[in-house]
Formats: C-alpha cells, sequence, structure tokens
C-alpha cells in the first residue's frame, strides 16, 4: 500500500507548479489550466485523506469541487472567446482596459 | 413657605430666555416682551413671598434646598445647592425688583430696536445666572453664575455688534473679566487642598473652628479679592467699565450698575469669616477701593459723555462698597449696595430717557435745557442725583455716611486718611453728579433739533428757525434711519413708570438705614446682623455713636459745596471750567485721558503680550514645532507610503504572487512554531 505522505507530497509538488505557472504565464488559457490544476491537486489530498481515514465526506467534497471547475470552465471558456474575439489576443497583459 | 420654590426663582427666567431664544424670532414683539416680563415678575412675586416668610418671627435664619450630587469623588463632594440668609435676601430683592423694573423700561426703550427679541432673550439670561450665582450655596455654583453673569455682560454689551468699538468693548470686558476669575478659580482650588469642600457653610465652619489666621487664608483671600475686583470694576482691573457702555442703556443700568458688577462685594460679604481672619487681606480690600473711589470720580469730572460720567460713577460708589468691607462694615456696604443698585439704575434709565429724547445724542455738550422739554425724567433723575450726591434725607446719604463712619471707626492707622478720601470722593460725586445735572438739564439748549417739537415753552426765535429749515430737516429724518427721530420728546408711560418708582426707591431706600444718632433704629444692620455677627450684639456698637451727628455734618456740606461749585462752574459762569482746564492743561489733560491707563496697559501687557503671541508662539511654536513637527510627519508618512504603494502595482499576477507568499508564510509559521 502507498504510504500516504506520497499522496500528498505529488499534490503539493501539483499545486506548486500551478502556482508558479499561474504566476509566470501570461496565456489565459494556460492561467485557467494551471488554475485546474490546483484545483485537482487540493481533490487528491481530499481523496488521499478519505481513503486514510474511510471517510466518505472527503470524497464527496472533491465531487462538489469538480462540480464547480466545470462550472467555472464553462463560464471562464465562455469568457475568453468572448475576450479572443473583440481583442485578438490571449496576452492577460494586454488587456486592462480597466486599469488606472 | 415650600423651599423647593427657591429652585423656580432661577429657573423661571431661564425657561424665559429658552422661549425668548428659540421661538422669539417668530414671535411679534408684544409676545417677547410679555413673555420676558412675566418671567420676570414671576421670581420677583416668589421673592417678595420668601421676604415675607423670612421676616416672621418664626422662621430659620436661613433655608436651604440641596439636590443630588453634582460632582461626587472620593473625598469630595459638591452638590447643586440654594441658600436663602438674610444677606441673599436683600440681593434676591434688589436683583429681581430692579431687575423687573429695568425689564419694564427695555420694552419701551428697545421698541425700535432690531433684535428685540434677542435682547430679551439675553436679559432673561442674564437674570438666571445673576440669580444662581447669589443663590447659590457654594463656591463653584457661585462660580457658574459669576461666568454666566459675564457671558451675558459680554453679549448684551455686543448687543450692536456690527458696530466696531461695540464688538471691541465686548471682547475688553469679557478678558479683563478673565483675569479676575483666574484669581477666583485659584482660590477655589486652595480651598479645595485645606478644606476640602467648596460649600460655604463646611468652609466657613471649618474656618471658624480653627484659630488660623493669615498664611494661606490671605492668600486665598487675595485671590478672592483679584476675582472680585475683576467683576466689580476695581483697580487695576476697572477699565472695562466705562467701554461696556457701548451696550444699550437699560443694560448698564441693570448689569453695569445695579447687579453684576455688585457681585464682587456680595462674594466678599459671603466670605468674610475667611475675610475677617485675615487683616492683610481686608486692608487690601479698603484701600483698593478708596483709591478707586477717589480715581474714577476724578476722571468722571472731565468726561463729556452722559453714560460715561455715570460709568466712572459706578465704579466710583463700588470703590465706596469695596472700601466698607474693608473695613470690615459689610453691613454698610451691602446697604450701599441697595441704595446705589437703585438710585444709579435711576440715574442710567434717565439717561437713557435723555438719549431717547435726543435721538440717540450722549454728548452732553450738545444738551442742555431740557428741564422744560422732559419734566418727568428731568425729576426722577434730580432725585437720583440728589440721592447720589448725598443729600439728606435721601437713600444716598444714609448709606454713603454709614459707610465714612464705619471708615473713621476702623482700628488701624490708615483709618483718617481713607475716611478723608472717601470725604473727598464725596464731594468729587457731588460736583460731577451735578455738573451732569446743570448741563443736561439748565442753560440754553445747545442741540440741534431734528424736527417740529411738541415741547410747549419753544422760543419764538428757535421756533422760526426750525420752521425756516423744515424743508431741510426732513430730508435729514428720512436719512435717519432711527425710528424716533421726530425732535425733542417725553418718553412714553412704560419707560417713565419704572424711573417714577425708582425715583421713589432713591428717595425713602435710605430709611431702612438710619442710624441711631438721627433717631432711627438702623434696621438694616439689624437685619444683616446674623449674618455677618452672629455672637455679637448688634446694639452693643452702635451704643459709641457720638462721633457720627459731626460727620453727618461734615459730609452734607460737603456735598452742598460739590453742589455750589458746580452750580457756579456750569450755571452762573458756564466758562469758567473750560478756563479752568485751560490753565491747568497737564492735569485736565491727564483725567481727559483717563490717566492713560489704557494706554499704559496696552503697552506694559498687551503690546509685549501680542509680541511674544507674534513672534515666539507664532514664529517659533506654531511656524517651527507644531507646522514643523506635522510637516516632518506628513513627510516620512508619504515617504513610506511611496516605498510601499509599490506593491499595489495593478497587476494581478504580482498580487497572486503576494497571496502565494503569504499563505506560504502562514504556513510556515503553523508548521514551525508547533
Amino acid at each position: 500500500m502507498v504510504p500516504i505522505a506520497y499522496y500528498l507530497v505529488l499534490a503539493a509538488i501539483i499545486f506548486c507548479i500551478g502556482i508558479a505557472s499561474f504566476l509566470i504565464k501570461r496565456n489565459v488559457i494556460t492561467i485557467f489550466m494551471s488554475i485546474e490544476l490546483m484545483l485537482n491537486a487540493v481533490n487528491l489530498t481530499f481523496v488521499a485523506f478519505a481513503h486514510m481515514w474511510h471517510q466518505v465526506s472527503g470524497q464527496i467534497f472533491v465531487f462538489f469541487v469538480m462540480v464547480v471547475a466545470a462550472a467555472e470552465a464553462a463560464v471562464g471558456l465562455a469568457i475568453i472567446i468572448a475576450l479572443f474575439r473583440a481583442r485578438q489576443t490571449l496576452n492577460v497583459d494586454s488587456v486592462n482596459l480597466m486599469k488606472n | 413657605m415650600n423651599t423647593n420654590l427657591l429652585w423656580l426663582i432661577p429657573t423661571l427666567p431661564f425657561a424665559g430666555f429658552l422661549l425668548n431664544g428659540t421661538l422669539g424670532r417668530k414671535l411679534p414683539r408684544a409676545a417677547v416682551s410679555a413673555i420676558a416680563l412675566l418671567f420676570t415678575l414671576a421670581p420677583a412675586l416668589i421673592v417678595a413671598d420668601l421676604w415675607i416668610y423670612m421676616k416672621s418671627a418664626a422662621a430659620p435664619l436661613a433655608i436651604s434646598v440641596t439636590s443630588r450630587p453634582w460632582i461626587a469623588i472620593t473625598g469630595f463632594q459638591v452638590n447643586f445647592a440654594f441658600a436663602v440668609d438674610h444677606l441673599t435676601l436683600i440681593m434676591l430683592a434688589v436683583v429681581t425688583g430692579v431687575g423687573f423694573l429695568i425689564h419694564i423700561y427695555s420694552a419701551g426703550y428697545m421698541a425700535h430696536e432690531e433684535g428685540y427679541w434677542r435682547f430679551f432673550a439675553y436679559l432673561n439670561l442674564f437674570m438666571f445666572f445673576m440669580l444662581v450665582l447669589v443663590l447659590s450655596s457654594s463656591f463653584l455654583l457661585l462660580f457658574v453664575g459669576w461666568e454666566g453673569v459675564g457671558l451675558a455682560s459680554y453679549l448684551l454689551i455686543g448687543f450692536y455688534f456690527t458696530k466696531d468699538s461695540a464688538a471691541k468693548a465686548g471682547k475688553k470686558a469679557f478678558v479683563v473679566n478673565r483675569i479676575g476669575d483666574f484669581g477666583f478659580l485659584l482660590a477655589m482650588f486652595l480651598l479645595i487642598q485645606h478644606f476640602g469642600s467648596l460649600d460655604f457653610g463646611t468652609v466657613f465652619s471649618k474656618i471658624s473652628a480653627t484659630p488660623i489666621t493669615g498664611g494661606f487664608l490671605t492668600t486665598i483671600a487675595l485671590l478672592l479679592v483679584l476675582g472680585a475686583a475683576g467683576k466689580s470694576a476695581q483697580i487695576p482691573l476697572y477699565i472695562w467699565l466705562p467701554d461696556a457702555m457701548e451696550g444699550p442703556t437699560p443694560v448698564s443700568a441693570l448689569i453695569h450698575a445695579a447687579t453684576m458688577v455688585t457681585a464682587g462685594i456680595y462674594m466678599i460679604a459671603r466670605c468674610h469669616t475667611l475675610f475677617d481672619r485675615s487683616p492683610y487681606a481686608l486692608g487690601v480690600v479698603a484701600c483698593i477701593g478708596a483709591a478707586t473711589a477717589l480715581m474714577a470720580a476724578t476722571i468722571g469730572m472731565v468726561q463729556h459723555d452722559i453714560k460715561r460720567v455715570l460709568a466712572y460713577s459706578t465704579v466710583s460708589q463700588l470703590g465706596y462698597m469695596f472700601m466698607a468691607c474693608g473695613v470690615g462694615a459689610y453691613g454698610a456696604g451691602i446697604f450701599h449696595l441697595m441704595t446705589h443698585a437703585f438710585f444709579k439704575a435711576l440715574l442710567f434709565l434717565s439717561a437713557g430717557s435723555v438719549i431717547h429724547a435726543l435721538s440717540g445724542e450722549q454728548d452732553m455738550r450738545v444738551m442742555g435745557g431740557l428741564r422744560k422739554r422732559i419734566p418727568i425724567t428731568f425729576w426722577c433723575m434730580t432725585m437720583g442725583v440728589f440721592a447720589i450726591a448725598g443729600i439728606p434725607p435721601l437713600a444716598g446719604f444714609f448709606s454713603k455716611d454709614e459707610i465714612l463712619y464705619q471708615t473713621f471707626l476702623w482700628d488701624n492707622p490708615l483709618a483718617k486718611l481713607l475716611w478723608a478720601v472717601g470725604l473727598f470722593t464725596a464731594f468729587l460725586t457731588s460736583f460731577y453728579m451735578f455738573r451732569l445735572w446743570f448741563k443736561t438739564f439748565f442753560g440754553a439748549p445747545r442741540f440741534e433739533e431734528h424736527g417740529p417739537s411738541h415741547a410747549p415753552d419753544l422760543h419764538a426765535a428757535h421756533g422760526a428757525a426750525v420752521h425756516a429749515s423744515k424743508s431741510s430737516t426732513l430730508t435729514l429724518e428720512a436719512e435717519h434711519d432711527s425710528a424716533h427721530a421726530h425732535g425733542v420728546h417725553e418718553s412714553p408711560l412704560v419707560m417713565t413708570l419704572p424711573l417714577m418708582i425708582l425715583a421713589i426707591l432713591s428717595i425713602i431706600g435710605g430709611w431702612v438705614g438710619v442710624p441711631l444718632a438721627f433717631g432711627g433704629h438702623n434696621e438694616i444692620e439689624h437685619f444683616l446682623g446674623p449674618v455677618f455677627n452672629p455672637t455679637e450684639h448688634v446694639a452693643e456698637h452702635i451704643a459709641t455713636r457720638s462721633a457720627e451727628p459731626i460727620l453727618a455734618t461734615i459730609s452734607v456740606l460737603t456735598a452742598a459745596l460739590g453742589f455750589f461749585v458746580a452750580y457756579f462752574f456750569y450755571y452762573r459762569k458756564p466758562g469758567t471750567a473750560a478756563a479752568l482746564a485751560q490753565k491747568f492743561q497737564p492735569i485736565y489733560s491727564l483725567l481727559d485721558h483717563k490717566y492713560w491707563v489704557d494706554e499704559i496697559y496696552g503697552l506694559v501687557i498687551v503690546a509685549p503680550l501680542l509680541m511674544v503671541s507674534r513672534f515666539f508662539l507664532g514664529g517659533i511654536v506654531e511656524a517651527g514645532l507644531v507646522q514643523g513637527t506635522s510637516a516632518t510627519l506628513a513627510g516620512t508618512t508619504r515617504g513610506a507610503g511611496s516605498i510601499v504603494r509599490r506593491m499595489q502595482s495593478g497587476n494581478i499576477r504580482s498580487y497572486a504572487g503576494w497571496l502565494a507568499i503569504g499563505a506560504a508564510a502562514v504556513i510556515a509559521i503553523v508548521l514551525f512554531t508547533h
């Protein structure tokens, strides 16, 4: 049986990759993907702990997160399409009409 | 007698103030004066009731009411408490009685003025504070009244606040009074320190119980004298009172002659237990009083403004009262306070009536010959002049004579000197009052007619002149926006009635103090006896009055001399005074400039203070310290801000970065602190 620490370290690595790419990347789709990465890293820890403690509530929580993430993806992708149509760019730094 | 009625005495005028102060602007004038008069009459009636009760044999010597604690801290407590003894009773009677008469007069005098409601609201406010002052049974509550009457005085002096001189005079009165109040405050602190109480009864019984003299008691007494000198316009703080004549004349009569300025004398009389323990302080009081009496009288001799003559006369008479208190004759001081309230209120109101008749003219150089034109005013003022000059059997004679007599008997090497000063002042008083009398009412008219006169005895030539210039005077009248610019006329009944009542009081007011030597009973001395010497029998020290008739004769002769000098100078040979003034030019100009006291104060006190304010406080402290500190603080803050605001770049990813760093930091803290 795989020890719990392995799952947690894996989840932490994935979360850090998510954060790093969120901070570094300029492409809005990549940023979107890194958010999904972070969410799934958290899901992984949930499942790991649920398995460890034999508690079903952690797994139920994961379902909720996935539902929210799906909804978010739907809205977010729609916004990205709209943005691209309007500005012909996916670079977040050039989408700064509201700044200042 | 329900003692709770005592609360009503000051509260009623306050209610009047609130009513007129809040609604007066919208009410008609009749309603405003009705409110003011009603709320002044009611306390007067209560006081009358109180008087009857206290005169009855069964009544206690003093009644008091106490409410819940006002200030209560460990070891020190002050209550809202009123007390009435015979001294307070006299003050109450004077304040409410004369106050009511002056309210009636004001209804006529101010009838055409702007701000009618404001005037009556202030007057009622003054009545409230003055009644608190005389009723209170602790130093602190007395101080509340003391400050309050100062406020009312300030508001009323500056009643015509659009006039620069009036606004300045109000400010001057307030500032000079603050100096006195400073002394009063320090005295209260010392009282708290030494006696742990500000209640009259507690403090005085503690003083009586312990055989302490001098020392801190003298300090307290002298500080109280400073307060009294400020309020009662004595040297060195008398300078505000003559300027206070900028206020409307009824105000001068009520506040700056009859009531408020006597608060200092009342306070000293009230604290007589304390002053009796400090002969030094009493000596100072007597000397201040005599010096002020003399100085003010000499200045009063050369003034031309009718109200200023009366103002200096008030200062001088207050000096008499101070002198009486200083020689330990508190009863005589209070007696003179009462008679002075009658005749000085009468004189001011008559002067107001003269001014009214002449459409606002106050300069005696352009008066004259008014005797037949305004006969009621003339006769009333005559009573006042005779009373203040000390002609028997009018009020002023008895009270002034009592003071001079008590000063003569004073057990002090200075007694004879002070008596001589007092006597000389009596001569001066008589002189300047008759000067005023002759200049105003006798001789040829020196004023210009403002329009057709109603007086029947108009000289034919003068009448012709008036008719010849009628067209021009009519245009003048139209320009003159004062509503009562229509020739010399007697005042309406609403003004002359108080005059007549006060004239009668000025005649008979002194009869309560006819000394034994003249077959009287000196009732006022007996009346005040329980307050000033509860143990001693008054009869004892009246027994030794053999010198009294001689002294009285001397002072009557002095008064008569004053009359004849004035008669000679201003009636028989009107040029004499001017010739004398020419001859003794330095002395005359010294008096005319009021000894340059205002100028000296300006140079010695005001100018250095202004210099310090402008250059040290303004230049160094304000510009350097205060503004410098705040500028440094602001600069530091701005500098710190300009560094920190780089964090807030508007770049979402940098925010996310800070967020991540923050979260990591929190996790690290949680991990490594366990």
